[in-house]
């Protein structure tokens, strides 16, 4: 017969401080644990969001993203002539030729200016971004100086609200509405008609040429035309895969930063669940005694200290994870390293990082109490009997 | 010496619990301290930056150039002393991995402006006269095991293609916080290729590197700079070096305040796992306190004995953790010299980590010590350990 788990319960709760402190410890490494997790999950939930599979974005070969990328005048009409471009509602190709800059804004809180999208559109970009939508004002007129902000710039940036005037490129740019990209990165751009940016900027061509496949099977063969044409000197990506490019040294960054911080701080809580389950153990050598005389097996009393260290893992991984969903009200903006701009995203919690967290803290309670679960064990009956 | 002796004894009457303890204090301070000194690396830049030194860029944003003409301008205002310019190149060496900074800068300025890169001067002939020529630190040599005379290929992100250079030169840092891991070669040669294609930024340049004559004089000199050309085609930012540098690590500086948030996050773990080893170790011991107590012995001094032997088991684990610093940072540095030129311990570090394992031994030592002053005399001597 096993020994009842209240047993386990009750020795928890005599020794309250010492088993708040154990688990507060788990708890902290639990929460920083699954931080970084989610900090890497919502970047990456972001620029994957932020690409549809059925569009192909061209740049210029090798450019990692649009803002060293060139796509000439010349260059963007060979494409618009290809077969392979879904038609929109009215007919027109679904086609947009963009063109990306940077500019500097100052942040709102700390004045610092960060490097920010400005993304030149043509009427037809809308629609193949289905997930942008207009929260405020209007779209910009073609041919004005009117542009569009992002929710996440509008929350994060001064100057940028409804109306208000912004200067760059010796022209004036009034902030005719603000729209709304959910998670995704076109949240942290600003938007405008291409032709006004491209005139202001003195850029010769685009940055970019993107369009929607009539049928998403046809990429491949429509990539491999593309890329041999002597005309052109692109590449074309699905737009789910440039974003997720765009991610991954971030992702990566965080994901290593994330491991090795936990490495060494579980390495902290181990003991500290080693050094509670090993009091725990010596304190009560007369009463693992008295089970043993009782009946109870060597393997019952290995199994018995496990399951407390067990819970000892288990309401650490659960109270660090009770704080780790918490962090997923709060929205981070920082400058993505590969494309040199603010990027806002959240902690995003998934199923995948709650259980990996639960099973690292229980392979702390385990790792914690394996050796003094042991030691207890091994107890002699009779020696056990005499401690007082 | 007596009241040491009786703290040591204590702390090691349970030798398995003190031992675990302490390796658990030797690992936070480790982290602690590796963790300041990945933020002071990150601080580098900004550390090593000289106040008679300012940077003029395009006022949108860096990706956008300044034209070469500004540089006559420049030099007319007064105040300044001499200005150079360079072009990031974003240049890669076989494969992205391997990456260092480069820049396209007018050497015989560049140079003279940054005495901290100290360069033979029959090199640095050699490398003036060169106009394919490139220097570049004592670490990126090493690196790569280049020698003088070796040609060297990058190929270029921004300005495409593939760009020859020959190796005249290796610069030492004139102290520890110098970055040795810099890539030098002409503008000229740069400028050449780009007007031969063609390019948007033939007889553009990314910055102005100016040298004003005293640092008092920075502040008016940027203004007047600014001013010169607002309203011009190309308007201009102008800021001192640090400042340049610091709004670099303010772009990151969300992920940077994380590191710092964990930093100290690491240390209340530690200061759990303390405060549980001290609360058992009163535990254990009520019924000596009692003792103490009826023998005369007052709060103040069961205290101390608490308190003491807190701080022996930190400090052990603080100067073990410190020990273990140096030859870790060490091992950080050869991973990571690539992207932190700069990796060294500094003093600071060290004496936060001392700070912060006096700070543990107290807040671990306050709940149990309270616990024992409080307990009766009958009580105590009642209960049996």
């Amino acid at each position: 017969m096993a020994i009842p788990l209240s047993y386990n319960f009750r020795n928890l709760w005599t020794r309250r401080l010492t088993t708040v402190l154990t688990i507060g410890g788990m708890a902290l490494v639990v929460f920083v644990f699954a931080s970084t997790l989610m900090l890497a999950e919502g970047l990456q939930k972001t620029l994957v969001e932020t690409g549809s599979y059925d569009n192909v974005v061209f740049l210029r070969k090798g450019a990692a993203s649009e803002v060293v990328s060139g796509v000439s005048r010349d260059q963007a009409s060979v494409l618009e002539t290809l077969p392979e471009i879904a038609y929109g509602p009215k007919g027109q190709k679904l086609l947009a030729k963009e063109a990306v800059v940077l500019i500097a804004l100052p942040k709102k809180g700390s004045g610092q200016p960060s490097n920010v999208i400005l993304r030149g559109i043509e009427e037809d970009s809308l629609l193949l971004r289905p997930q942008v939508k207009l929260m405020k004002g209007r779209l910009p007129r073609m041919g004005s100086s009117e542009v569009i902000v992002g929710s996440s710039i509008a929350r994060g940036f001064k100057g940028v609200e409804m109306d208000e005037m912004l200067h760059w490129a010796m022209r004036d740019w009034r902030v005719v509405g603000i729209f709304d990209a959910g998670t995704s990165g076109f949240s942290s751009e600003i938007w405008g008609d291409v032709d006004q940016f491209m005139q202001a900027f003195r850029r010769p061509g685009y940055s970019s040429v993107i369009f929607r496949l009539s049928d998403p099977s046809e990429f491949q063969n429509m990539k491999s035309r593309v890329e041999s044409d002597p005309r052109l000197t692109l590449e074309a990506k699905r737009e789910t895969k440039y974003y997720a490019e765009q991610s991954q040294m971030m992702a990566k960054f965080l994901r290593i930063l994330g491991m090795s911080l936990t490495i060494i701080f579980s390495l902290g809580a181990i003991i500290g669940a080693m050094i509670t389950m090993y009091s725990s153990v010596a304190n009560r050598i007369a009463e693992i005694g008295t089970l043993r005389a009782l009946g109870f097996r060597r393997r019952d009393i290995l199994i018995a200290f496990l399951l407390e260290s067990l819970l000892l893992g288990f309401l650490g991984g659960l109270s660090g994870l009770l704080f780790a969903s918490l962090m997923q009200f709060i929205t981070i903006s920082t400058v993505n390293f590969q494309t040199f701009s603010e990027l806002a995203f959240r902690f995003t919690l998934s199923f995948e990082i709650v259980y990996k967290a639960m099973v690292f803290s229980l392979i702390m309670g385990f790792v914690g109490g394996l050796l003094p679960a042991l030691r207890a064990s091994r107890m002699v009956i009779v020696e056990a009997l005499r401690a007082s | 010496m007596f009241f040491l002796k009786i703290l040591f004894r204590n702390a090691f009457r349970n030798k398995l619990r003190t031992c675990l303890t302490i390796l658990g204090m030797t690992i936070a301070i480790l982290a602690f301290g590796l963790l300041r000194t990945f933020i002071n690396a990150w601080y580098a830049g900004v550390e090593a930056s000289s106040a008679t030194r300012l940077v003029t860029r395009n006022a949108v944003s860096i990706v956008f150039p300044l034209p070469i003409s500004y540089k006559d301008k420049i030099s007319q205002i007064d105040g300044v002393k001499l200005v150079s310019h360079g072009t990031w190149f974003a240049g890669v060496y076989i494969d992205e991995k391997n990456f260092f900074p480069n820049f396209a800068i007018e050497p015989k300025t560049y140079l003279e402006l940054y005495p901290e890169f100290v360069l033979p001067p029959d090199q640095k002939e050699a490398f003036l006269k060169d106009r394919k020529g490139f220097v570049a630190g004592r670490k990126l040599i090493s690196r790569f095991g280049w020698k003088i005379g070796d040609i060297v290929t990058l190929k270029g992100l921004i300005f495409f293609g593939n760009w020859d250079f020959v190796l005249r030169g290796i610069y030492r840092g004139k102290d520890e916080t110098t970055d040795e891991t810099q890539f030098f070669f002409h503008w000229d040669y740069l400028n050449e290729g780009l007007k031969k294609r063609g390019h948007t930024w033939a007889d553009q340049v990314g910055f102005y590197m100016i040298g004003v004559t005293q640092p008092e004089v920075a502040t008016k000199v940027s203004l007047a700079i600014d001013d010169q050309f607002k309203n011009s085609l190309a308007e201009t930012l102008t800021e001192t070096e640090k400042a340049f540098q610091q709004g670099f690590i303010a772009m990151s500086g969300a992920i940077f305040t994380a590191i710092q948030i964990v930093s100290f996050v690491v240390i209340i773990i530690i200061m759990a796992v303390v405060a549980n080893t001290m609360s058992m170790t009163t535990r254990e011991r009520i019924g000596e306190y009692a003792i103490l107590k009826t023998l005369g012995f007052r709060g103040v001094h069961i205290a101390g004995l608490i308190f003491g032997e807190s701080l022996v088991i930190t400090m052990m684990g603080c100067l073990l953790g410190i020990l273990l610093l140096f030859p870790a940072a060490k091992i950080f540095r050869a991973e990571l010299g690539n992207y932190f030129p700069v990796f060294n311990v500094e003093r600071e570090t060290l004496f936060f980590n001392l700070v912060a394992s006096s700070v543990v031994a107290f807040v671990a030592a306050i709940l149990p010590t309270r616990r024992a002053i409080q307990i009766r005399i009958a009580d105590g001597l009642r209960r049996i350990g």
